[in-house]
Protein backbone atom coordinates (compact mmCIF):
# COMPACT_ATOMS: atom_id res chain seq x y z
CA UNK A 1 0.00 0.00 0.00
CA UNK A 2 2.69 2.52 0.55
CA UNK A 3 4.87 1.64 -2.08
CA UNK A 4 2.26 2.56 -4.47
CA UNK A 5 4.06 3.85 -7.42
CA UNK A 6 1.08 5.94 -8.95
CA UNK A 7 0.93 8.07 -5.64
CA UNK A 8 4.87 8.38 -5.48
CA UNK A 9 4.76 10.11 -9.04
CA UNK A 10 1.78 12.23 -7.61
CA UNK A 11 3.85 13.19 -4.35
CA UNK A 12 7.05 13.85 -6.53
CA UNK A 13 5.27 16.49 -8.41
CA UNK A 14 3.85 18.09 -5.86
CA UNK A 15 7.36 18.25 -4.22
CA UNK A 16 8.39 19.99 -7.73
CA UNK A 17 5.83 22.46 -7.29
CA UNK A 18 7.56 23.32 -3.85
CA UNK A 19 10.45 24.60 -5.18
CA UNK A 20 11.72 27.53 -3.17
CA UNK A 21 14.05 28.52 -6.04
CA UNK A 22 17.10 27.62 -3.95
CA UNK A 23 18.92 24.55 -3.16
CA UNK A 24 17.52 23.07 0.42
CA UNK A 25 19.26 20.33 2.51
CA UNK A 26 17.32 17.60 4.78
CA UNK A 27 19.28 15.73 7.05
CA UNK A 28 17.66 11.99 8.73
CA UNK A 29 19.31 10.47 11.68
CA UNK A 30 18.37 6.52 10.67
CA UNK A 31 19.84 3.85 9.45
CA UNK A 32 16.43 2.15 7.69
CA UNK A 33 15.67 5.72 6.35
CA UNK A 34 19.30 5.73 4.68
CA UNK A 35 18.58 2.02 3.68
CA UNK A 36 15.03 3.19 1.89
CA UNK A 37 16.31 6.32 0.44
CA UNK A 38 19.01 4.24 -1.30
CA UNK A 39 17.48 0.65 -2.04
CA UNK A 40 14.60 2.89 -3.82
CA UNK A 41 16.87 5.22 -5.48
CA UNK A 42 15.04 8.05 -4.52
CA UNK A 43 17.85 10.89 -4.10
CA UNK A 44 17.31 10.39 -8.56
CA UNK A 45 14.29 10.75 -8.63
CA UNK A 46 14.01 13.96 -6.41
CA UNK A 47 14.56 17.63 -8.09
CA UNK A 48 17.98 18.08 -8.16
CA UNK A 49 17.72 21.06 -5.78
CA UNK A 50 16.87 18.29 -2.85
CA UNK A 51 19.88 17.38 -0.90
CA UNK A 52 19.40 14.45 1.76
CA UNK A 53 22.33 13.43 3.66
CA UNK A 54 22.74 10.59 6.20
CA UNK A 55 23.69 12.00 10.07
CA UNK A 56 24.28 10.14 13.32
CA UNK A 57 21.71 7.28 12.61
CA UNK A 58 23.60 4.00 13.44
CA UNK A 59 23.69 3.17 17.14
CA UNK A 60 26.83 0.88 15.74
CA UNK A 61 28.70 3.33 14.08
CA UNK A 62 28.72 6.00 16.65
CA UNK A 63 29.21 3.79 19.57
CA UNK A 64 32.78 5.03 20.55
CA UNK A 65 36.04 2.93 19.64
CA UNK A 66 36.97 2.95 23.55
CA UNK A 67 33.34 0.77 24.17
CA UNK A 68 33.97 -1.73 21.59
CA UNK A 69 37.68 -2.07 23.44
CA UNK A 70 36.46 -2.44 26.84
CA UNK A 71 34.30 -5.45 24.92
CA UNK A 72 36.48 -6.80 23.23
CA UNK A 73 38.87 -6.87 26.53
CA UNK A 74 36.29 -8.64 28.43
CA UNK A 75 35.92 -10.93 26.13
CA UNK A 76 39.16 -11.88 25.99
CA UNK A 77 39.65 -11.84 29.91
CA UNK A 78 36.48 -14.93 29.50
CA UNK A 79 33.71 -13.19 30.11
CA UNK A 80 30.88 -14.42 27.80
CA UNK A 81 29.92 -11.46 25.37
CA UNK A 82 26.25 -11.33 23.75
CA UNK A 83 25.34 -8.56 21.50
CA UNK A 84 23.15 -7.41 18.21
CA UNK A 85 24.63 -8.99 15.34
CA UNK A 86 25.67 -5.70 13.61
CA UNK A 87 28.06 -4.87 16.56
CA UNK A 88 30.21 -8.20 15.99
CA UNK A 89 32.67 -7.12 13.43
CA UNK A 90 33.13 -3.11 14.44
CA UNK A 91 36.61 -2.69 15.03
CA UNK A 92 37.97 -1.63 18.12
CA UNK A 93 41.01 -0.63 19.74
CA UNK A 94 42.11 -4.40 19.90
CA UNK A 95 40.39 -5.81 17.27
CA UNK A 96 36.73 -6.54 17.08
CA UNK A 97 34.92 -9.42 18.77
CA UNK A 98 34.27 -11.28 15.60
CA UNK A 99 37.96 -11.25 16.08
CA UNK A 100 38.44 -12.38 19.40
CA UNK A 101 36.12 -15.20 19.01
CA UNK A 102 37.76 -16.27 16.62
CA UNK A 103 41.09 -16.44 18.75
CA UNK A 104 38.19 -18.97 21.34
CA UNK A 105 36.45 -16.05 23.50
CA UNK A 106 32.99 -16.49 23.60
CA UNK A 107 30.82 -14.38 21.84
CA UNK A 108 27.07 -14.73 21.00
CA UNK A 109 24.97 -13.19 18.85
CA UNK A 110 21.68 -11.98 19.93
CA UNK A 111 18.08 -11.02 18.74
CA UNK A 112 17.61 -8.87 21.66
CA UNK A 113 18.43 -8.22 25.76
CA UNK A 114 15.86 -10.90 26.60
CA UNK A 115 17.96 -13.76 24.49
CA UNK A 116 20.88 -12.42 26.51
CA UNK A 117 19.02 -13.28 29.64
CA UNK A 118 18.43 -16.55 28.98
CA UNK A 119 22.71 -17.13 27.62
CA UNK A 120 23.04 -16.16 31.42
CA UNK A 121 20.57 -18.34 32.87
CA UNK A 122 21.57 -21.17 30.80
CA UNK A 123 25.19 -20.20 31.76
CA UNK A 124 24.72 -19.88 35.39
CA UNK A 125 28.55 -21.07 36.39
CA UNK A 126 29.97 -17.44 33.16
CA UNK A 127 29.90 -14.16 33.73
CA UNK A 128 27.56 -12.70 30.85
CA UNK A 129 27.93 -8.93 29.64
CA UNK A 130 25.40 -7.94 27.18
CA UNK A 131 27.07 -4.98 24.85
CA UNK A 132 23.67 -2.71 25.03
CA UNK A 133 23.70 -0.45 22.01
CA UNK A 134 20.66 0.94 20.50
CA UNK A 135 18.46 4.10 20.74
CA UNK A 136 15.54 5.47 22.45
CA UNK A 137 14.20 2.60 20.28
CA UNK A 138 16.25 -0.16 21.83
CA UNK A 139 16.63 1.51 25.66
CA UNK A 140 13.20 0.53 26.86
CA UNK A 141 13.96 -3.31 25.67
CA UNK A 142 17.29 -3.56 28.30
CA UNK A 143 15.30 -1.34 30.53
CA UNK A 144 12.52 -3.97 30.86
CA UNK A 145 14.87 -6.42 31.27
CA UNK A 146 16.61 -5.08 34.16
CA UNK A 147 12.96 -4.59 35.97
CA UNK A 148 12.72 -8.11 35.78
CA UNK A 149 15.64 -8.87 37.59
CA UNK A 150 18.03 -10.92 35.50
CA UNK A 151 20.31 -13.48 37.28
CA UNK A 152 23.55 -12.40 39.80
CA UNK A 153 25.64 -13.32 36.67
CA UNK A 154 24.15 -10.85 33.73
CA UNK A 155 25.65 -7.44 33.53
CA UNK A 156 25.45 -4.70 30.82
CA UNK A 157 27.92 -2.57 28.72
CA UNK A 158 25.41 0.16 28.11
CA UNK A 159 26.13 1.83 25.07
CA UNK A 160 22.44 3.59 24.78
CA UNK A 161 22.57 6.92 23.25
CA UNK A 162 19.52 9.32 22.31
CA UNK A 163 19.42 11.43 18.62
CA UNK A 164 17.95 14.45 19.87
CA UNK A 165 20.78 15.97 21.64
CA UNK A 166 22.79 14.72 18.63
CA UNK A 167 20.19 16.44 15.99
CA UNK A 168 20.99 19.35 19.09
CA UNK A 169 24.73 19.41 18.74
CA UNK A 170 24.84 19.56 15.24
CA UNK A 171 22.84 22.13 14.61
CA UNK A 172 24.50 24.65 17.72
CA UNK A 173 27.99 23.31 15.44
CA UNK A 174 26.82 24.92 12.27
CA UNK A 175 29.00 22.87 10.61
CA UNK A 176 26.56 22.27 7.77
CA UNK A 177 23.36 24.46 7.38
CA UNK A 178 20.27 21.88 7.48
CA UNK A 179 16.77 23.37 5.99
CA UNK A 180 15.07 20.18 8.01
CA UNK A 181 15.08 16.50 9.74
CA UNK A 182 13.13 13.43 8.55
CA UNK A 183 13.11 12.25 11.93
CA UNK A 184 13.41 8.47 12.99
CA UNK A 185 10.26 6.80 12.70
CA UNK A 186 10.82 3.82 15.41
CA UNK A 187 13.12 6.03 17.81
CA UNK A 188 9.93 8.47 18.03
CA UNK A 189 7.68 5.46 18.50
CA UNK A 190 8.59 5.95 22.03
CA UNK A 191 10.09 9.40 22.58
CA UNK A 192 6.87 10.85 20.81
CA UNK A 193 7.64 14.37 18.80
CA UNK A 194 7.89 16.62 22.02
CA UNK A 195 11.66 15.62 22.59
CA UNK A 196 12.28 17.53 19.10
CA UNK A 197 9.98 20.67 19.65
CA UNK A 198 12.82 22.83 21.51
CA UNK A 199 14.89 22.22 18.39
CA UNK A 200 12.45 23.10 15.81
CA UNK A 201 11.54 26.70 18.27
CA UNK A 202 15.61 27.06 19.18
CA UNK A 203 17.00 26.77 15.19
CA UNK A 204 14.66 27.32 13.24
CA UNK A 205 14.45 24.20 11.55
CA UNK A 206 11.33 22.39 10.12
CA UNK A 207 10.65 18.29 11.67
CA UNK A 208 9.09 15.32 10.43
CA UNK A 209 9.13 12.08 12.16
CA UNK A 210 8.75 9.33 9.06
CA UNK A 211 8.00 5.79 8.39
CA UNK A 212 10.14 3.70 6.24
CA UNK A 213 8.29 3.09 3.13
CA UNK A 214 9.21 5.23 0.03
CA UNK A 215 6.28 6.95 0.29
CA UNK A 216 6.85 7.84 3.83
CA UNK A 217 9.95 9.50 3.11
CA UNK A 218 8.52 10.78 -0.13
CA UNK A 219 5.75 12.07 1.87
CA UNK A 220 7.68 13.17 4.93
CA UNK A 221 10.11 15.36 2.14
CA UNK A 222 7.18 16.73 0.74
CA UNK A 223 5.68 17.98 4.43
CA UNK A 224 9.47 19.82 5.21
CA UNK A 225 9.09 21.66 2.14
CA UNK A 226 5.63 22.62 2.92
CA UNK A 227 6.59 23.84 6.08
CA UNK A 228 9.40 25.88 4.30
CA UNK A 229 7.19 27.21 2.08
CA UNK A 230 4.39 28.45 4.29
CA UNK A 231 6.86 29.65 6.71
CA UNK A 232 6.00 26.65 9.82
CA UNK A 233 8.89 25.83 11.82
CA UNK A 234 7.41 22.64 13.28
CA UNK A 235 7.15 18.80 14.62
CA UNK A 236 5.01 17.41 11.93
CA UNK A 237 4.30 13.63 12.30
CA UNK A 238 4.11 11.74 8.96
CA UNK A 239 4.22 8.01 10.27
CA UNK A 240 0.95 8.81 12.27
CA UNK A 241 0.32 4.77 12.20
CA UNK A 242 2.81 4.30 14.64
CA UNK A 243 3.59 7.85 16.18
CA UNK A 244 1.96 9.55 18.79
CA UNK A 245 3.01 12.94 20.44
CA UNK A 246 3.47 11.55 23.43
CA UNK A 247 5.22 8.75 22.20
CA UNK A 248 4.70 5.02 24.39
CA UNK A 249 4.61 6.46 28.22
CA UNK A 250 4.75 2.73 29.42
CA UNK A 251 8.58 2.77 27.61
CA UNK A 252 9.77 5.80 28.23
CA UNK A 253 8.61 5.58 32.28
CA UNK A 254 10.53 1.90 32.34
CA UNK A 255 13.70 3.47 30.80
CA UNK A 256 13.80 6.87 32.99
CA UNK A 257 13.33 3.86 35.92
CA UNK A 258 16.06 2.59 35.04
CA UNK A 259 19.06 4.56 33.36
CA UNK A 260 20.03 8.30 34.16
CA UNK A 261 21.00 10.43 31.50
CA UNK A 262 24.71 11.36 31.02
CA UNK A 263 27.06 13.10 28.91
CA UNK A 264 28.99 11.24 26.30
CA UNK A 265 31.19 11.06 23.65
CA UNK A 266 30.11 9.56 20.46
CA UNK A 267 32.08 7.76 17.48
CA UNK A 268 32.98 11.04 15.15
CA UNK A 269 31.89 13.43 17.48
CA UNK A 270 33.24 14.93 20.62
CA UNK A 271 31.48 14.91 24.04
CA UNK A 272 27.84 15.62 23.51
CA UNK A 273 25.99 17.08 26.61
CA UNK A 274 23.13 14.28 27.91
CA UNK A 275 23.22 11.93 24.92
CA UNK A 276 23.81 8.70 26.69
CA UNK A 277 22.15 6.30 29.61
CA UNK A 278 23.88 4.86 32.30
CA UNK A 279 21.87 2.27 34.61
CA UNK A 280 21.25 4.47 37.96
CA UNK A 281 23.19 3.41 41.36
CA UNK A 282 20.26 1.17 42.45
CA UNK A 283 21.15 -1.11 39.47
CA UNK A 284 24.68 -0.85 39.57
CA UNK A 285 24.98 -4.56 40.18
CA UNK A 286 24.25 -4.95 36.72
CA UNK A 287 27.01 -2.41 35.76
CA UNK A 288 29.17 -4.79 33.50
CA UNK A 289 32.08 -1.34 34.02
CA UNK A 290 31.53 -1.17 37.72
CA UNK A 291 31.48 -5.37 38.63
CA UNK A 292 34.27 -6.23 36.15
CA UNK A 293 36.35 -2.80 36.74
CA UNK A 294 37.47 -2.32 32.94
CA UNK A 295 40.64 -0.03 32.10
CA UNK A 296 39.11 2.68 29.69
CA UNK A 297 41.28 2.76 27.22
CA UNK A 298 42.29 6.24 24.83
CA UNK A 299 41.20 5.15 21.28
CA UNK A 300 41.61 6.99 18.52
CA UNK A 301 37.51 6.53 16.35
CA UNK A 302 38.82 5.60 13.15
CA UNK A 303 41.96 4.18 10.82
CA UNK A 304 43.51 6.78 8.94
CA UNK A 305 42.05 7.78 5.67
CA UNK A 306 39.00 6.83 6.82
CA UNK A 307 35.98 9.76 6.43
CA UNK A 308 33.51 7.90 8.72
CA UNK A 309 33.45 11.09 11.31
CA UNK A 310 32.61 13.37 8.25
CA UNK A 311 29.51 10.84 7.61
CA UNK A 312 28.16 10.60 10.23
CA UNK A 313 27.97 14.69 10.99
CA UNK A 314 25.93 14.63 7.77
CA UNK A 315 29.46 16.56 5.80
CA UNK A 316 30.20 14.17 2.97
CA UNK A 317 28.58 11.48 1.52
CA UNK A 318 30.06 7.82 1.90
CA UNK A 319 31.48 7.96 -1.95
CA UNK A 320 33.29 11.01 -1.62
CA UNK A 321 35.73 9.39 1.01
CA UNK A 322 38.82 8.35 -1.40
CA UNK A 323 38.76 4.71 0.46
CA UNK A 324 35.25 4.18 -0.89
CA UNK A 325 34.98 0.78 -2.60
CA UNK A 326 38.35 0.59 -3.11
CA UNK A 327 40.32 -0.04 -0.12
CA UNK A 328 37.50 -0.21 1.98
CA UNK A 329 34.46 -2.55 1.00
CA UNK A 330 31.67 -4.32 3.19
CA UNK A 331 33.93 -7.50 2.93
CA UNK A 332 36.58 -5.37 4.24
CA UNK A 333 35.69 -2.83 6.11
CA UNK A 334 37.95 0.10 7.06
CA UNK A 335 35.70 2.17 9.43
CA UNK A 336 32.53 1.28 11.05
CA UNK A 337 30.32 3.10 8.83
CA UNK A 338 31.04 -0.11 6.06
CA UNK A 339 30.72 -2.35 8.49
CA UNK A 340 26.95 -2.53 9.87
CA UNK A 341 23.98 -2.84 7.87
CA UNK A 342 22.77 0.49 8.92
CA UNK A 343 26.30 2.56 7.98
CA UNK A 344 25.73 4.80 5.41
CA UNK A 345 29.01 3.40 3.73
CA UNK A 346 27.70 0.00 3.78
CA UNK A 347 24.25 0.62 2.12
CA UNK A 348 25.78 2.95 -0.54
CA UNK A 349 28.21 0.37 -1.37
CA UNK A 350 25.72 -2.48 -1.32
CA UNK A 351 23.00 -0.67 -3.13
CA UNK A 352 24.90 1.39 -5.62
CA UNK A 353 22.75 4.37 -6.45
CA UNK A 354 22.46 5.66 -9.39
CA UNK A 355 23.03 9.13 -9.28
CA UNK A 356 23.14 11.01 -5.51
CA UNK B 1 18.92 -1.39 14.58
CA UNK B 2 15.99 0.11 14.73
CA UNK B 3 14.35 -2.08 12.39
CA UNK B 4 10.72 -2.63 13.69
CA UNK B 5 8.09 -5.07 12.06
CA UNK B 6 4.59 -5.10 12.04
CA UNK B 7 2.85 -8.27 12.94
CA UNK B 8 -0.83 -9.83 14.20
CA UNK B 9 -1.33 -10.94 17.72
CA UNK B 10 -2.78 -14.44 17.66
CA UNK B 11 -2.47 -15.12 21.48
CA UNK B 12 -1.70 -13.19 24.99
CA UNK B 13 -0.88 -14.90 27.63
CA UNK B 14 0.62 -12.45 30.00
CA UNK B 15 3.54 -10.60 29.54
CA UNK B 16 3.96 -12.44 25.76
CA UNK B 17 2.22 -12.51 22.85
CA UNK B 18 2.29 -15.00 20.21
CA UNK B 19 2.54 -12.84 17.19
CA UNK B 20 2.26 -14.31 13.11
CA UNK B 21 4.70 -12.21 10.99
CA UNK B 22 3.25 -13.08 7.46
CA UNK B 23 3.33 -16.80 8.53
CA UNK B 24 6.24 -16.79 10.94
CA UNK B 25 5.34 -16.73 14.47
CA UNK B 26 7.91 -15.65 16.94
CA UNK B 27 6.80 -15.01 21.12
CA UNK B 28 7.15 -11.24 21.66
CA UNK B 29 7.19 -9.40 25.24
CA UNK B 30 4.46 -6.87 26.16
CA UNK B 31 6.12 -5.43 28.97
CA UNK B 32 6.24 -1.97 26.76
CA UNK B 33 3.26 -2.33 26.07
CA UNK B 34 -0.51 -2.46 27.40
CA UNK B 35 -2.84 -2.10 24.31
CA UNK B 36 -2.04 -4.89 22.49
CA UNK B 37 -4.82 -6.97 22.15
CA UNK B 38 -5.77 -10.25 20.29
CA UNK B 39 -6.53 -9.63 16.19
CA UNK B 40 -4.54 -6.31 16.82
CA UNK B 41 -1.51 -4.84 15.12
CA UNK B 42 1.72 -4.74 16.89
CA UNK B 43 5.44 -3.05 15.91
CA UNK B 44 7.33 -4.82 17.30
CA UNK B 45 11.42 -4.28 17.92
CA UNK B 46 13.81 -6.69 19.32
CA UNK B 47 11.31 -9.47 20.23
CA UNK B 48 9.28 -6.33 22.19
CA UNK B 49 6.03 -4.45 21.57
CA UNK B 50 6.34 -1.24 21.09
CA UNK B 51 3.15 0.10 19.77
CA UNK B 52 0.18 -1.07 18.10
CA UNK B 53 -0.40 -0.01 14.52
CA UNK B 54 -2.74 2.67 13.80
CA UNK B 55 -4.90 1.31 10.30
CA UNK B 56 -6.80 3.94 10.54
CA UNK B 57 -4.35 6.86 10.62
CA UNK B 58 -2.47 5.34 8.03
CA UNK B 59 -4.64 5.40 5.44
CA UNK B 60 -6.20 9.15 7.19
CA UNK B 61 -2.82 10.38 5.50
CA UNK B 62 -2.85 9.36 2.68
CA UNK B 63 -6.19 10.21 1.89
CA UNK B 64 -5.75 13.82 2.86
CA UNK B 65 -2.49 13.47 0.36
CA UNK B 66 -4.71 12.90 -2.15
CA UNK B 67 -7.32 15.07 -1.28
CA UNK B 68 -4.74 17.73 -1.95
CA UNK B 69 -2.97 16.05 -5.08
CA UNK B 70 -6.03 15.46 -6.61
CA UNK B 71 -7.75 18.45 -5.29
CA UNK B 72 -6.46 20.72 -7.62
CA UNK B 73 -4.61 22.99 -4.94
CA UNK B 74 -1.06 21.15 -6.16
CA UNK B 75 -2.24 19.08 -9.38
S1 LIG C 1 34.15 4.24 2.91
FE1 LIG C 1 35.15 3.07 4.56
S2 LIG C 1 36.99 4.23 5.00
FE2 LIG C 1 35.63 5.61 3.88
S3 LIG C 1 34.43 6.70 5.42
FE3 LIG C 1 33.25 4.89 4.87
S4 LIG C 1 33.88 3.37 6.39
FE4 LIG C 1 35.43 4.96 6.44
Amino acid sequence: MYRERDLATKVLQGIRKLDPGRRVKFMHVCGSHEVTITKYGLRSLLPDWIEVISGPGCPVCVTAATEIGEAVELARRGTFITTFGDMFRVPGPKGSLAEAKTDGADVRIVYGAADAVEVARRNPGREVVHVAIGFETTAPTTAAEVLREPPKNFSLLTCHRLIPPAMGFLLASGETALDGFICPGHVSTIIGSRPYEPLSKRFRVPQVIAGFEPIDVLLGIWMLLKQLMEGRREVEIEYTRSVRRDGNALAQQKMAQVFRVVDKKWRGFPVIPSSALELKPEFERYDARKKHDIRAMEAADFTKGCRCGEVLRGLIYPHECPLFGRVCTPEHPVGPCAVTTEGACNIAMKHKPAKI
Amino acid sequence: MCLAIPGKVLKIDGQTATVDFGGVRREVRLDLLTSAREGSYVIVHVGYAIQTLDEKEARKILRSWKGVAWGGVLA
